[in-house]
């Protein structure tokens, strides 16, 4: 961890009085917004819990992938974006258009849909984060590729052939090397979008263990169109629909005792 | 009850089948067409030229007399101008491509822009001779040397360049750069390491191709007014030159003078063809080579 420091910049208005409930890592008020005029978030309340694995659930188009970019500012390359209200991470307002994005997404990794390793070696693509934010020393970037590709579970799988391209390994490992990439920028925050929906039962799996394992050490928000999934992975679950968070809650209490009609429906596979 | 009756199944079939064979074969002639003329011509100009070819005519300097003259000032000539236009139109262009394609606002400005370079695309390579010659051989006051004759042919090829790297940009994955975007990348850092090198390929191609078609264009340097005199080999960018397509058209307007002059026109061609051919063969093999799979 002592890379962290000496690489990164340092937020200076850090305190301890700034945010006395320091569990809380994320926190959504009352937040709404728009692709041109789509409203596709409307009066999003959310706390993120540090340490712990969030999941999103909900059907399809109701803005789960949307509120998920708005959490590392990604949603901002849709150029049509709008929005109001505020998302405070450790405190900090990022919806403040002063706020670096660049400083953001190096806090907060992302894991996408679709495998999307670059097309380089296995070494090149663990590295590229750490590059980005100016490791030069081969020594240390060794390190944190072996650091990243263990803390994924799939070093044993590649450490013999790291300077192969990264589009032989199979969707699966492709999954976890993603991870691996992710895990390399040091992040205090993973964000999931679906990681497993393009994988197959055995993959999907493997990634869920990982998940199990990293959230000792990382904050995980993970979108999920499979119950099931959240049902086992998460300790928190919020059902999106329509753009509205209906419920947000512990997971046991969402998938035992949900306190909205709707919420039983779409869990007891009644829509969605 | 059944929607499809055998019989008239039957009954149709050999028509359709006849049918079919017809387009096979009108499709097959209008290939063939193409095919033949340019065997014609490629057999016609070999035929003629290739026993004038020898080392003496390569390095050899222009002369009146047939026997003795080489097209080694014109050879050097287009090497000097693709000094210049290789460096003007890769800068340029891709540095035009990137900007449009990836930090352009996406609204009217860029539509205007990229409907211009599209129409620029299609004006004819004359009226670039006229700007060339207005603005570069008078204005600028270069007079009718390399370096004028050379930012001319960049301005002609400008177009195709940038739209072949736009194209190359578009063609890399989205999720390639919001992987980058999303570990805190910068968008030059983006650019540089992701966008470009999956782009290299499709850019390098479609330059490669735009370059061959400046080293055949003719009608622009005339209007430039460069010489097809007993000129001194050029030997910078500030040196009239001339060039082979000049070459071959005044020995083939002069062959009516002296008739050998045809030979040598063809002779110029092959030179020329041949060296078009290295140039697109480096296109096809840069493609296979770099081609990367996402
Ligand atoms: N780039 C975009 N431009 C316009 N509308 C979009 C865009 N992305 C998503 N939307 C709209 O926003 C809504 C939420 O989409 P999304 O967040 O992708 O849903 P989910 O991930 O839950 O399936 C949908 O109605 C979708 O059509
Ligand atoms: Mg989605």
């Amino acid at each position: 961890m002592s890379l962290k420091t000496a690489s990164k910049p340092i937020f200076t208005n850090y305190t301890e009085e700034t945010f006395p409930n320091k569990n809380v890592v994320y926190d959504t008020k009352d937040l709404n917004l728009w692709y041109g005029e789509t409203h596709a978030l409307k009066d999003i309340n959310l706390s993120i819990y540090e340490k712990e694995v969030t999941a999103i659930i909900g059907p399809s188009g109701c803005g789960k992938s949307t509120y998920i970019k708005t959490l590392n500012r990604m949603v901002e390359l849709v150029p049509t974006v709008r929005t109001t209200g505020s998302i405070t991470y450790n405190g900090m307002s990022i919806l403040d258009k002063k706020f670096k994005v660049e400083d953001l997404r190096t806090r907060v990794g992302m894991v996408f849909q679709k495998p999307n390793p670059f097309p380089k070696s296995i070494y090149d693509n663990v590295a590229y984060g750490p590059k980005i934010h100016g490791i030069r020393n081969k020594k240390i970037l060794d390190e944190i590729v072996e650091k990243s590709l263990r803390g994924a579970s799939i070093w044993e799988e590649v450490k013999d052939r790291l300077k192969e391209n990264a589009y032989g390994l199979s969707g699966g490992q492709q999954q976890r090397l993603c991870i691996a990439r992710c895990l390399a920028i040091e992040p205090d925050v993973i964000l999931m979008d679906e990681p497993t929906s393009a994988l197959d039962p055995k993959s999907t799996l493997r990634i869920e263990e990982l998940v199990q394992e990293l959230k000792k050490d990382y904050s995980i928000i993970i979108v999920t169109h499979n119950m099931q999934q959240a049902a086992r992975i998460s300790d928190r679950t919020a059902f999106f629909l329509n753009g509205e968070v209906v419920e947000f809650d512990q997971t046991d209490t969402i998938f035992t005792k949900p306190a909205d009609s709707r919420t039983e429906d779409y869990i007891s596979g009644r829509f969605g | 009850m059944k929607y499809i009756n055998q019989e008239q199944v039957q009954s149709k079939m050999n028509r359709r089948l006849v049918k079919n064979n017809i387009f096979k074969t009108l499709f097959a002639l209008a290939t063939m067409f193409g095919i033949v003329v340019l065997a014609i011509l490629i057999i016609r100009v070999l035929t003629q030229g290739l026993a004038w070819i020898d080392m003496d005519f390569i390095t050899g300097k222009l002369s009146t007399s047939a026997d003795r003259a080489g097209i080694m000032g014109a050879i050097l000539g287009t090497l000097w101008l693709m000094i210049v236009v290789i460096p003007v139109t890769l800068i340029l262009g891709v540095a035009t491509a990137i900007y449009l394609e990836l930090y352009a606002p996406k609204g009217k400005f860029q539509a205007i822009i990229q409907t211009n370079i599209a129409n620029l695309a299609g004006v004819p390579s004359i009226v670039y001779g006229l700007l060339g010659l207005t603005v570069f051989v008078r204005a600028m006051d270069l007079g009718n040397v390399v370096l004028a004759g050379g930012l001319t042919l960049s301005l002609l090829v400008l177009p195709i360049v940038i739209v072949a790297s736009q194209e190359a940009i578009r063609a890399v994955p989205q999720h390639l750069s919001e992987a980058s975007f999303g570990m805190g990348a910068t968008k030059w850092q983006t650019v540089k390491n992701i966008v470009l090198p999956a782009s290299l390929p499709g850019i390098l191609t479609g330059s490669i191709l735009a370059l061959s078609r400046a080293i055949g264009e003719t009608a622009p340097l005339t209007v430039i007014g460069i010489p097809a005199l007993l000129i001194p080999f050029p030997g910078g960018i500030f040196d009239t030159f001339t060039i082979m397509p000049m070459q071959i058209y005044y020995w083939t307007i002069d062959s009516s003078l002296v008739s050998e002059y045809a030979n040598l026109a063809a002779a110029t061609i092959v030179v020329l063809l041949v060296m078009l051919f290295i140039l697109n063969s480096i296109a096809v093999i840069i493609r296979n080579k770099f081609q990367q799979r996402y």
